[in-house]
Protein backbone atom coordinates (compact mmCIF):
# COMPACT_ATOMS: atom_id res chain seq x y z
CA UNK A 1 0.00 0.00 0.00
CA UNK A 2 1.34 3.53 -0.81
CA UNK A 3 1.35 6.11 1.34
CA UNK A 4 1.76 10.03 0.90
CA UNK A 5 4.96 11.29 2.01
CA UNK A 6 3.90 14.85 3.64
CA UNK A 7 2.09 14.94 6.84
CA UNK A 8 0.25 17.85 9.37
CA UNK A 9 1.11 14.94 12.06
CA UNK A 10 2.55 11.33 12.43
CA UNK A 11 1.75 9.51 15.17
CA UNK A 12 3.80 6.54 16.40
CA UNK A 13 1.42 3.74 17.94
CA UNK A 14 -1.61 2.46 17.15
CA UNK A 15 -2.35 2.19 21.43
CA UNK A 16 -5.53 4.22 23.43
CA UNK A 17 -2.79 7.37 23.24
CA UNK A 18 -2.60 6.85 19.46
CA UNK A 19 -5.93 5.76 18.34
CA UNK A 20 -7.53 9.22 20.65
CA UNK A 21 -4.61 11.60 19.37
CA UNK A 22 -5.61 10.46 15.87
CA UNK A 23 -8.86 11.50 15.88
CA UNK A 24 -8.61 14.44 18.16
CA UNK A 25 -6.13 15.95 15.39
CA UNK A 26 -8.17 14.57 12.37
CA UNK A 27 -11.41 15.73 14.08
CA UNK A 28 -9.63 19.17 13.90
CA UNK A 29 -8.91 19.06 10.49
CA UNK A 30 -5.43 17.67 10.39
CA UNK A 31 -3.89 15.26 7.98
CA UNK A 32 -2.83 12.82 10.50
CA UNK A 33 -0.63 8.90 10.04
CA UNK A 34 -0.62 6.29 12.51
CA UNK A 35 2.11 4.06 12.43
CA UNK A 36 2.27 0.82 14.15
CA UNK A 37 4.41 -1.72 14.43
CA UNK A 38 1.82 -4.58 14.24
CA UNK A 39 -0.03 -6.48 11.80
CA UNK A 40 -3.23 -5.67 13.57
CA UNK A 41 -4.53 -3.33 16.13
CA UNK A 42 -5.47 -4.34 19.74
CA UNK A 43 -3.64 -7.72 20.17
CA UNK A 44 -1.82 -8.96 21.96
CA UNK A 45 -2.77 -7.06 25.03
CA UNK A 46 -0.79 -5.90 27.90
CA UNK A 47 -3.06 -5.24 30.25
CA UNK A 48 -5.73 -5.97 33.09
CA UNK A 49 -8.38 -4.07 30.88
CA UNK A 50 -9.83 -2.51 34.15
CA UNK A 51 -10.92 1.30 33.37
CA UNK A 52 -13.03 3.44 35.47
CA UNK A 53 -15.90 5.58 34.68
CA UNK A 54 -14.50 8.72 35.63
CA UNK A 55 -12.05 7.98 31.92
CA UNK A 56 -14.53 6.94 30.12
CA UNK A 57 -16.01 10.09 30.59
CA UNK A 58 -13.28 12.15 30.19
CA UNK A 59 -12.48 9.92 26.64
CA UNK A 60 -16.21 10.64 25.86
CA UNK A 61 -16.85 6.72 25.23
CA UNK A 62 -19.84 5.16 24.86
CA UNK A 63 -19.99 1.94 26.59
CA UNK A 64 -20.52 -0.91 23.45
CA UNK A 65 -21.65 -4.16 24.38
CA UNK A 66 -18.69 -5.73 22.20
CA UNK A 67 -16.38 -4.03 24.77
CA UNK A 68 -17.64 -2.63 27.98
CA UNK A 69 -17.73 -6.99 29.21
CA UNK A 70 -18.31 -6.54 32.53
CA UNK A 71 -19.57 -4.07 34.47
CA UNK A 72 -18.13 -3.48 38.13
CA UNK A 73 -19.04 -1.99 41.26
CA UNK A 74 -16.55 -2.68 43.63
CA UNK A 75 -13.48 -4.50 44.95
CA UNK A 76 -12.48 -7.40 46.90
CA UNK A 77 -9.03 -6.71 48.86
CA UNK A 78 -7.46 -9.74 50.29
CA UNK A 79 -5.04 -8.97 53.10
CA UNK A 80 -1.90 -11.43 53.42
CA UNK A 81 -3.75 -12.65 56.17
CA UNK A 82 -6.70 -13.78 53.75
CA UNK A 83 -9.09 -11.98 55.24
CA UNK A 84 -11.27 -10.52 52.87
CA UNK A 85 -12.09 -6.22 52.58
CA UNK A 86 -15.17 -5.64 50.34
CA UNK A 87 -15.49 -2.03 49.08
CA UNK A 88 -18.82 -1.00 47.72
CA UNK A 89 -17.69 1.49 45.30
CA UNK A 90 -20.67 1.85 42.85
CA UNK A 91 -23.04 3.50 45.80
CA UNK A 92 -20.14 6.39 45.30
CA UNK A 93 -20.63 6.34 41.66
CA UNK A 94 -16.81 4.61 41.25
CA UNK A 95 -17.91 2.11 38.71
CA UNK A 96 -15.79 1.28 35.92
CA UNK A 97 -15.78 -2.07 33.04
CA UNK A 98 -13.38 -4.81 32.44
CA UNK A 99 -13.16 -4.09 28.47
CA UNK A 100 -11.99 -6.22 25.86
CA UNK A 101 -9.23 -4.37 24.96
CA UNK A 102 -8.43 -5.34 21.51
CA UNK A 103 -12.06 -4.72 20.20
CA UNK A 104 -12.26 -1.52 21.74
CA UNK A 105 -8.69 -0.48 20.29
CA UNK A 106 -9.87 -1.43 16.71
CA UNK A 107 -13.51 0.45 17.50
CA UNK A 108 -11.48 3.65 18.56
CA UNK A 109 -9.22 3.69 15.08
CA UNK A 110 -11.96 3.08 13.34
CA UNK A 111 -13.43 6.58 14.45
CA UNK A 112 -10.15 7.98 13.71
CA UNK A 113 -10.73 6.52 10.11
CA UNK A 114 -13.84 8.30 9.80
CA UNK A 115 -12.67 11.29 11.08
CA UNK A 116 -9.78 10.70 8.41
CA UNK A 117 -6.83 9.87 10.05
CA UNK A 118 -4.79 7.27 7.81
CA UNK A 119 -3.12 3.97 9.19
CA UNK A 120 0.23 2.29 8.30
CA UNK A 121 0.71 -1.22 10.21
CA UNK A 122 3.38 -3.56 10.36
CA UNK A 123 5.96 -0.69 10.11
CA UNK A 124 8.77 0.08 12.08
CA UNK A 125 9.82 3.56 13.69
CA UNK A 126 13.61 2.81 13.50
CA UNK A 127 14.19 6.54 13.91
CA UNK A 128 13.96 10.18 13.14
CA UNK A 129 14.08 12.63 10.23
CA UNK A 130 16.39 15.35 12.46
CA UNK A 131 17.40 18.96 11.37
CA UNK A 132 19.46 20.02 13.99
CA UNK A 133 17.54 19.32 17.28
CA UNK A 134 14.31 19.75 15.33
CA UNK A 135 12.23 16.63 14.22
CA UNK A 136 11.08 16.64 10.79
CA UNK A 137 10.02 12.79 10.24
CA UNK A 138 10.30 9.59 10.94
CA UNK A 139 12.02 7.03 9.20
CA UNK A 140 9.96 3.42 8.88
CA UNK A 141 10.99 -0.24 8.11
CA UNK A 142 8.26 -1.77 6.10
CA UNK A 143 8.13 -4.07 3.62
CA UNK A 144 11.62 -5.08 3.66
CA UNK A 145 12.28 -0.90 2.91
CA UNK A 146 13.60 1.67 4.31
CA UNK A 147 11.29 4.38 4.05
CA UNK A 148 10.89 8.40 5.46
CA UNK A 149 7.83 10.25 5.92
CA UNK A 150 7.76 13.96 7.02
CA UNK A 151 5.74 15.76 9.46
CA UNK A 152 5.36 19.38 10.84
CA UNK A 153 4.81 17.27 14.21
CA UNK A 154 5.67 13.67 15.52
CA UNK A 155 3.55 12.64 18.14
CA UNK A 156 5.05 9.53 20.16
CA UNK A 157 2.44 7.26 21.34
CA UNK A 158 5.01 4.27 21.63
CA UNK A 159 3.82 2.97 24.95
CA UNK A 160 6.23 1.91 27.53
CA UNK A 161 9.13 0.82 25.21
CA UNK A 162 9.10 4.80 24.96
CA UNK A 163 12.31 4.93 22.32
CA UNK A 164 10.83 7.65 19.56
CA UNK A 165 11.73 10.16 22.27
CA UNK A 166 14.94 9.01 23.07
CA UNK A 167 15.71 8.75 19.48
CA UNK A 168 14.73 12.56 19.49
CA UNK A 169 17.03 12.83 22.68
CA UNK A 170 14.58 12.89 25.53
CA UNK A 171 15.11 11.14 28.31
CA UNK A 172 12.53 8.30 28.74
CA UNK A 173 14.56 5.54 30.25
CA UNK A 174 13.20 4.26 33.53
CA UNK A 175 15.36 3.10 36.64
CA UNK A 176 14.13 -0.33 37.22
CA UNK A 177 12.85 0.42 40.70
CA UNK A 178 10.13 2.79 39.00
CA UNK A 179 8.48 0.17 37.41
CA UNK A 180 6.35 -2.60 37.87
CA UNK A 181 6.87 -6.19 35.84
CA UNK A 182 3.56 -8.06 34.77
CA UNK A 183 2.53 -11.10 33.68
CA UNK A 184 -1.31 -12.18 33.05
CA UNK A 185 -3.02 -15.08 31.92
CA UNK A 186 -6.94 -14.70 30.64
CA UNK A 187 -8.60 -17.95 31.92
CA UNK A 188 -11.72 -19.49 31.57
CA UNK A 189 -14.13 -21.74 33.80
CA UNK A 190 -12.49 -20.09 36.55
CA UNK A 191 -14.88 -19.64 39.66
CA UNK A 192 -15.95 -15.93 40.69
CA UNK A 193 -17.63 -15.07 43.74
CA UNK A 194 -19.54 -12.04 42.28
CA UNK A 195 -18.44 -10.98 38.67
CA UNK A 196 -19.25 -7.16 39.79
CA UNK A 197 -16.24 -7.21 42.10
CA UNK A 198 -12.48 -7.51 41.13
CA UNK A 199 -10.19 -8.95 43.13
CA UNK A 200 -6.74 -7.87 44.71
CA UNK A 201 -4.56 -9.83 46.76
CA UNK A 202 -1.56 -8.41 48.89
CA UNK A 203 1.39 -10.01 50.46
CA UNK A 204 5.19 -10.63 50.55
CA UNK A 205 4.52 -13.61 49.48
CA UNK A 206 1.65 -13.10 46.73
CA UNK A 207 3.85 -10.32 44.97
CA UNK A 208 6.70 -8.93 46.41
CA UNK A 209 6.20 -4.95 46.15
CA UNK A 210 2.55 -5.53 44.18
CA UNK A 211 -0.82 -7.42 44.09
CA UNK A 212 -2.07 -10.40 41.99
CA UNK A 213 -5.59 -9.30 40.47
CA UNK A 214 -8.64 -11.19 39.38
CA UNK A 215 -10.43 -8.98 36.77
CA UNK A 216 -13.93 -10.63 35.93
CA UNK A 217 -14.62 -10.57 32.06
CA UNK A 218 -18.13 -12.34 32.60
CA UNK A 219 -19.64 -14.87 35.11
CA UNK A 220 -16.17 -17.19 34.65
CA UNK A 221 -13.92 -15.56 32.34
CA UNK A 222 -11.34 -13.47 34.05
CA UNK A 223 -7.96 -11.81 33.52
CA UNK A 224 -5.48 -13.26 36.49
CA UNK A 225 -2.42 -11.38 36.75
CA UNK A 226 0.47 -10.23 38.83
CA UNK A 227 2.52 -6.73 38.86
CA UNK A 228 5.75 -7.16 41.15
CA UNK A 229 8.84 -4.44 41.85
CA UNK A 230 10.52 -4.32 38.89
CA UNK A 231 14.00 -4.96 40.37
CA UNK A 232 12.69 -8.07 42.52
CA UNK A 233 14.73 -10.94 42.01
CA UNK A 234 12.21 -13.45 41.40
CA UNK A 235 10.24 -12.92 37.59
CA UNK A 236 6.80 -12.03 37.58
CA UNK A 237 5.32 -15.48 35.61
CA UNK A 238 7.12 -17.39 38.39
CA UNK A 239 4.99 -15.76 41.52
CA UNK A 240 1.66 -15.79 39.27
CA UNK A 241 2.17 -19.51 39.26
CA UNK A 242 3.04 -20.10 42.13
CA UNK A 243 -0.22 -18.29 43.66
CA UNK A 244 -2.06 -20.09 41.02
CA UNK A 245 -0.69 -23.48 42.35
CA UNK A 246 -1.21 -22.18 45.72
CA UNK A 247 -5.21 -21.64 44.96
CA UNK A 248 -5.41 -24.92 43.49
CA UNK A 249 -8.72 -25.91 44.14
CA UNK A 250 -9.81 -22.58 42.56
CA UNK A 251 -8.32 -23.20 38.81
CA UNK A 252 -8.15 -26.59 38.86
CA UNK A 253 -11.09 -26.43 35.84
CA UNK A 254 -9.73 -23.46 34.66
CA UNK A 255 -7.71 -22.42 31.85
CA UNK A 256 -5.50 -20.12 30.31
CA UNK A 257 -6.90 -18.42 27.04
CA UNK A 258 -4.58 -15.81 26.74
CA UNK A 259 -1.00 -15.35 27.86
CA UNK A 260 -0.10 -11.37 28.67
CA UNK A 261 3.26 -9.53 29.62
CA UNK A 262 4.49 -6.42 29.94
CA UNK A 263 6.06 -3.59 32.42
CA UNK A 264 4.28 -0.93 33.84
CA UNK A 265 5.61 2.38 34.60
CA UNK A 266 4.74 3.30 38.55
CA UNK A 267 6.69 6.72 38.35
CA UNK A 268 6.60 10.65 37.80
CA UNK A 269 5.97 11.59 34.29
CA UNK A 270 9.16 12.07 32.03
CA UNK A 271 10.84 15.07 32.91
CA UNK A 272 10.11 17.33 29.35
CA UNK A 273 6.64 15.48 27.32
CA UNK A 274 8.20 17.66 24.51
CA UNK A 275 10.98 18.65 22.31
CA UNK A 276 10.95 20.61 18.80
CA UNK A 277 8.72 18.94 16.53
CA UNK A 278 7.89 16.21 19.23
CA UNK A 279 5.46 15.47 21.63
CA UNK A 280 5.21 12.32 24.16
CA UNK A 281 1.62 10.83 25.02
CA UNK A 282 0.86 7.74 27.33
CA UNK A 283 3.27 5.57 28.55
CA UNK A 284 5.95 6.92 26.14
CA UNK A 285 5.46 9.88 28.88
CA UNK A 286 5.03 7.53 32.22
CA UNK A 287 1.71 8.58 32.40
CA UNK A 288 0.42 5.89 34.71
CA UNK A 289 -1.43 6.25 37.94
CA UNK A 290 1.66 4.69 40.23
CA UNK A 291 -0.68 3.14 42.90
CA UNK A 292 -2.35 1.05 40.55
CA UNK A 293 -0.77 0.79 37.33
CA UNK A 294 -3.65 1.86 35.22
CA UNK A 295 -2.81 4.10 31.82
CA UNK A 296 -5.24 3.78 29.59
CA UNK A 297 -7.68 6.42 31.12
CA UNK A 298 -4.53 9.11 31.00
CA UNK A 299 -3.29 7.80 28.01
CA UNK A 300 -6.83 9.33 26.24
CA UNK A 301 -7.00 12.60 28.42
CA UNK A 302 -3.07 13.38 27.78
CA UNK A 303 -3.71 12.50 23.82
CA UNK A 304 -6.94 15.13 23.44
CA UNK A 305 -4.18 17.60 25.03
CA UNK A 306 -1.77 17.31 22.91
CA UNK A 307 -4.19 17.52 19.83
CA UNK A 308 -5.46 20.53 21.26
CA UNK A 309 -1.96 22.22 21.63
CA UNK A 310 -0.24 20.33 18.31
CA UNK A 311 -3.00 21.41 16.15
CA UNK A 312 -2.76 25.20 17.29
CA UNK A 313 0.82 25.04 17.16
CA UNK A 314 0.64 23.43 13.15
CA UNK A 315 -1.64 26.04 11.97
CA UNK A 316 0.28 29.13 13.47
CA UNK A 317 2.98 27.78 11.58
CA UNK A 318 5.55 27.23 14.84
CA UNK A 319 6.07 23.45 16.58
CA UNK A 320 9.72 24.31 18.15
CA UNK A 321 9.09 23.18 21.86
CA UNK A 322 8.63 26.33 23.22
CA UNK A 323 5.41 26.32 22.04
CA UNK A 324 4.45 22.79 22.47
CA UNK A 325 5.48 23.18 25.80
CA UNK A 326 1.87 24.39 26.67
CA UNK A 327 0.98 20.62 26.67
CA UNK A 328 2.97 19.75 29.35
CA UNK A 329 2.06 23.31 31.33
CA UNK A 330 -1.62 21.94 30.86
CA UNK A 331 -1.05 18.05 32.00
CA UNK A 332 0.93 19.45 35.30
CA UNK A 333 -2.07 21.84 35.98
CA UNK A 334 -4.92 19.39 35.73
CA UNK A 335 -3.09 15.83 36.28
CA UNK A 336 0.17 17.03 37.94
CA UNK A 337 -0.64 17.15 41.39
CA UNK A 338 -2.81 14.35 41.44
CA UNK A 339 -0.44 12.15 40.24
CA UNK A 340 2.38 13.62 42.41
CA UNK A 341 0.01 12.79 45.77
CA UNK A 342 -0.38 9.07 44.26
CA UNK A 343 3.22 8.69 43.95
CA UNK A 344 3.53 9.58 47.49
CA UNK A 345 0.64 7.16 48.81
CA UNK A 346 2.72 4.35 46.81
CA UNK A 347 5.62 5.26 48.58
CA UNK A 348 4.10 4.97 51.63
CA UNK A 349 2.32 1.29 51.02
CA UNK A 350 5.18 0.21 49.30
CA UNK A 351 6.86 0.46 52.51
CA UNK A 352 3.96 -1.47 54.75
CA UNK A 353 4.84 -4.88 55.47
CA UNK A 354 2.29 -8.29 55.93
CA UNK A 355 1.14 -7.53 59.58
CA UNK A 356 0.69 -3.78 58.79
CA UNK A 357 -1.10 -5.04 55.90
CA UNK A 358 -3.43 -7.10 57.78
CA UNK A 359 -4.05 -4.63 60.36
CA UNK A 360 -5.20 -2.22 57.66
CA UNK A 361 -8.03 -4.83 56.81
CA UNK A 362 -9.08 -5.35 60.31
CA UNK A 363 -9.17 -1.50 60.74
CA UNK A 364 -11.63 -1.93 58.15
CA UNK A 365 -13.46 -4.71 59.32
CA UNK A 366 -13.80 -3.47 62.51
CA UNK A 367 -14.90 -0.21 61.02
CA UNK A 368 -12.35 2.65 62.33
CA UNK A 369 -11.36 3.14 58.74
CA UNK A 370 -13.77 3.52 56.10
CA UNK A 371 -13.42 1.13 52.96
CA UNK A 372 -13.98 4.02 50.53
CA UNK A 373 -10.49 5.53 52.27
CA UNK A 374 -8.65 3.08 50.07
CA UNK A 375 -10.66 3.72 46.97
CA UNK A 376 -9.58 7.49 48.14
CA UNK A 377 -5.56 6.43 48.30
CA UNK A 378 -5.88 5.25 44.53
CA UNK A 379 -6.55 9.01 43.99
CA UNK A 380 -4.04 10.47 46.40
CA UNK A 381 -6.32 11.28 48.96
CA UNK A 382 -6.60 9.76 52.50
CA UNK A 383 -3.30 9.37 53.39
CA UNK A 384 -3.35 11.18 56.40
CA UNK A 385 -6.35 9.19 57.87
CA UNK A 386 -4.86 6.27 57.19
CA UNK A 387 -1.88 6.85 58.77
CA UNK A 388 -3.24 7.97 62.11
CA UNK A 389 -5.16 5.34 62.47
CA UNK A 390 -2.36 2.69 61.66
CA UNK A 391 -0.27 4.51 64.13
CA UNK A 392 -2.92 4.40 66.76
CA UNK A 393 -2.96 0.47 66.09
CA UNK A 394 0.48 -0.18 65.53
CA UNK A 395 3.53 2.31 67.42
CA UNK A 396 5.68 0.83 65.90
CA UNK A 397 5.01 2.40 63.16
CA UNK A 398 5.28 5.62 64.10
CA UNK A 399 8.71 6.75 62.94
CA UNK A 400 8.43 6.24 58.94
CA UNK A 401 4.91 6.63 58.90
CA UNK A 402 4.92 10.26 60.76
CA UNK A 403 7.71 11.52 57.95
CA UNK A 404 5.24 10.57 55.42
CA UNK A 405 3.17 12.81 57.19
CA UNK A 406 5.62 15.76 56.08
CA UNK A 407 6.45 14.81 52.84
CA UNK B 1 29.11 -11.21 27.87
CA UNK B 2 26.38 -8.95 26.55
CA UNK B 3 22.38 -9.83 27.04
CA UNK B 4 20.95 -12.95 25.27
CA UNK B 5 17.46 -13.24 24.31
CA UNK B 6 15.81 -16.57 24.49
CA UNK B 7 13.37 -16.01 21.66
CA UNK B 8 11.24 -19.01 22.78
CA UNK B 9 10.50 -17.62 25.76
CA UNK B 10 10.05 -13.95 25.10
CA UNK B 11 6.71 -12.33 25.10
CA UNK B 12 7.93 -9.30 22.61
CA UNK B 13 6.31 -7.13 25.22
CA UNK B 14 8.97 -4.12 25.33
CA UNK B 15 9.52 -4.05 28.95
CA UNK B 16 13.34 -4.33 28.58
CA UNK B 17 13.72 -1.60 26.26
CA UNK B 18 12.40 0.90 28.34
CA UNK B 19 14.55 -0.24 31.19
CA UNK B 20 17.92 -0.09 29.00
CA UNK B 21 20.30 3.09 29.77
CA UNK B 22 22.03 2.10 26.63
CA UNK B 23 19.58 2.20 23.67
CA UNK B 24 20.63 -1.42 22.99
CA UNK B 25 17.27 -3.24 22.70
CA UNK B 26 15.27 -3.08 19.89
CA UNK B 27 11.60 -4.66 19.81
CA UNK B 28 10.95 -5.04 16.25
CA UNK B 29 7.61 -6.96 16.97
CA UNK B 30 8.16 -10.39 16.62
CA UNK B 31 12.09 -10.50 17.11
CA UNK B 32 13.96 -8.87 20.29
CA UNK B 33 17.20 -7.21 18.54
CA UNK B 34 19.87 -7.00 20.85
CA UNK B 35 22.99 -4.54 20.00
CA UNK B 36 26.11 -6.26 21.23
CA UNK B 37 28.06 -3.05 21.19
CA UNK B 38 25.93 -0.97 22.94
CA UNK B 39 24.77 -3.21 25.75
CA UNK B 40 26.27 -2.16 28.53
CA UNK B 41 26.09 -5.50 30.68
CA UNK B 42 24.21 -3.69 33.45
CA UNK B 43 21.50 -6.82 33.97
CA UNK B 44 18.55 -4.27 33.68
CA UNK B 45 16.60 -5.98 31.14
CA UNK B 46 16.97 -9.29 32.87
CA UNK B 47 15.51 -8.46 35.94
CA UNK B 48 12.67 -6.46 34.85
CA UNK B 49 11.92 -9.20 32.44
CA UNK B 50 8.29 -10.83 33.81
CA UNK B 51 9.26 -14.12 31.89
CA UNK B 52 13.33 -14.42 32.42
CA UNK B 53 13.42 -14.35 28.68
CA UNK B 54 16.53 -12.11 28.71
CA UNK B 55 20.04 -12.80 30.31
CA UNK B 56 23.31 -11.00 30.96
CA UNK B 57 25.92 -13.76 31.36
CA UNK B 58 29.04 -12.79 33.12
CA UNK B 59 32.38 -13.70 32.32
C1 LIG C 1 0.29 -6.49 32.76
C2 LIG C 1 -0.31 -5.12 32.60
C3 LIG C 1 -1.59 -4.85 33.11
C4 LIG C 1 -2.17 -3.58 32.94
N1 LIG C 1 -3.44 -3.37 33.37
C5 LIG C 1 -4.05 -2.18 33.15
C6 LIG C 1 -5.41 -1.98 33.49
O1 LIG C 1 -6.10 -2.87 33.99
N2 LIG C 1 -5.97 -0.75 33.22
C7 LIG C 1 -5.25 0.26 32.63
O2 LIG C 1 -5.81 1.35 32.41
N3 LIG C 1 -3.97 0.08 32.29
C8 LIG C 1 -3.35 -1.10 32.51
N4 LIG C 1 -2.04 -1.28 32.14
C9 LIG C 1 -1.32 -0.16 31.53
C10 LIG C 1 -1.79 0.06 30.11
O3 LIG C 1 -1.67 -1.13 29.36
C11 LIG C 1 -0.99 1.18 29.44
O4 LIG C 1 -0.94 2.29 30.30
C12 LIG C 1 -1.59 1.60 28.10
O5 LIG C 1 -1.48 0.58 27.17
C13 LIG C 1 -0.90 2.84 27.56
O6 LIG C 1 -1.37 3.14 26.29
P1 LIG C 1 -0.43 3.80 25.19
O7 LIG C 1 -1.31 4.09 24.03
O8 LIG C 1 0.36 4.88 25.81
O9 LIG C 1 0.63 2.67 24.81
P2 LIG C 1 0.43 1.19 24.20
O10 LIG C 1 -0.92 0.68 24.44
O11 LIG C 1 1.57 0.39 24.70
O12 LIG C 1 0.60 1.40 22.63
C14 LIG C 1 1.84 1.61 22.02
C15 LIG C 1 1.76 1.20 20.58
O13 LIG C 1 2.92 1.66 19.90
C16 LIG C 1 3.41 0.67 19.03
N5 LIG C 1 4.85 0.92 18.87
C17 LIG C 1 5.80 0.98 19.85
N6 LIG C 1 7.01 1.27 19.33
C18 LIG C 1 6.84 1.40 18.00
C19 LIG C 1 7.73 1.69 16.92
N7 LIG C 1 9.02 1.93 17.12
N8 LIG C 1 7.23 1.71 15.66
C20 LIG C 1 5.90 1.48 15.45
N9 LIG C 1 5.02 1.20 16.44
C21 LIG C 1 5.48 1.17 17.69
C22 LIG C 1 3.08 -0.63 19.75
O14 LIG C 1 2.99 -1.70 18.83
C23 LIG C 1 1.73 -0.31 20.39
O15 LIG C 1 0.65 -0.67 19.56
C24 LIG C 1 -1.43 -2.56 32.30
C25 LIG C 1 -0.15 -2.82 31.79
C26 LIG C 1 0.41 -4.09 31.93
C27 LIG C 1 1.77 -4.35 31.35
S1 LIG D 1 10.99 -7.97 28.82
FE1 LIG D 1 11.40 -10.16 28.46
S2 LIG D 1 9.55 -10.89 27.43
FE2 LIG D 1 9.51 -8.65 27.27
S3 LIG D 1 10.51 -8.21 25.28
FE3 LIG D 1 12.12 -8.13 26.87
S4 LIG D 1 12.99 -10.22 26.88
FE4 LIG D 1 11.04 -10.35 25.81
S1 LIG E 1 22.22 -5.57 30.06
FE1 LIG E 1 21.67 -3.39 30.31
S2 LIG E 1 22.63 -2.40 28.53
FE2 LIG E 1 22.58 -4.60 28.06
S3 LIG E 1 20.67 -4.89 26.92
FE3 LIG E 1 20.23 -5.29 29.10
S4 LIG E 1 19.47 -3.35 29.90
FE4 LIG E 1 20.52 -2.88 27.95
Amino acid sequence: MNYEKEWDVIIVGAGPAGNMAAQEFAKRGMKALVIDRKQQIGPPKRCGEGLSIRWVKIGKLKPNPRWALQEITGATLVAPNGEKVYIDTGSTGQTGYIIERSQWEKMEAEKAIRSGAKYMLKALVTGLVMEGKAVKGVKVSREGKEEEYYAKLVVACDGVDSMVGRYAGLRTAMPLGECDSGYQYEMANVPIENPNYMELYFGTNVAPRGYVWVFPKGKDVANVGIGISGDSAETAKDCLDAWIEANHERFKDASITEINAGVIPVTKPVGEFVGDGIMLVGDAARMVNPIHGGGMGSALEAAQMAAEVGTAAIKKGDTSKKELMAYQKMWQEKRGGEFKKILHVRHFVEKLNDEQFNIVADLVKKGELKPEMLVDLGHGKGLAELIKALVKASPSITKFALSFLKG
Amino acid sequence: MPAKVNENTCMHCGGCTSVCPAQALELQETVLVVDTDKCIECGNCQKVCPVGAIKVVKG
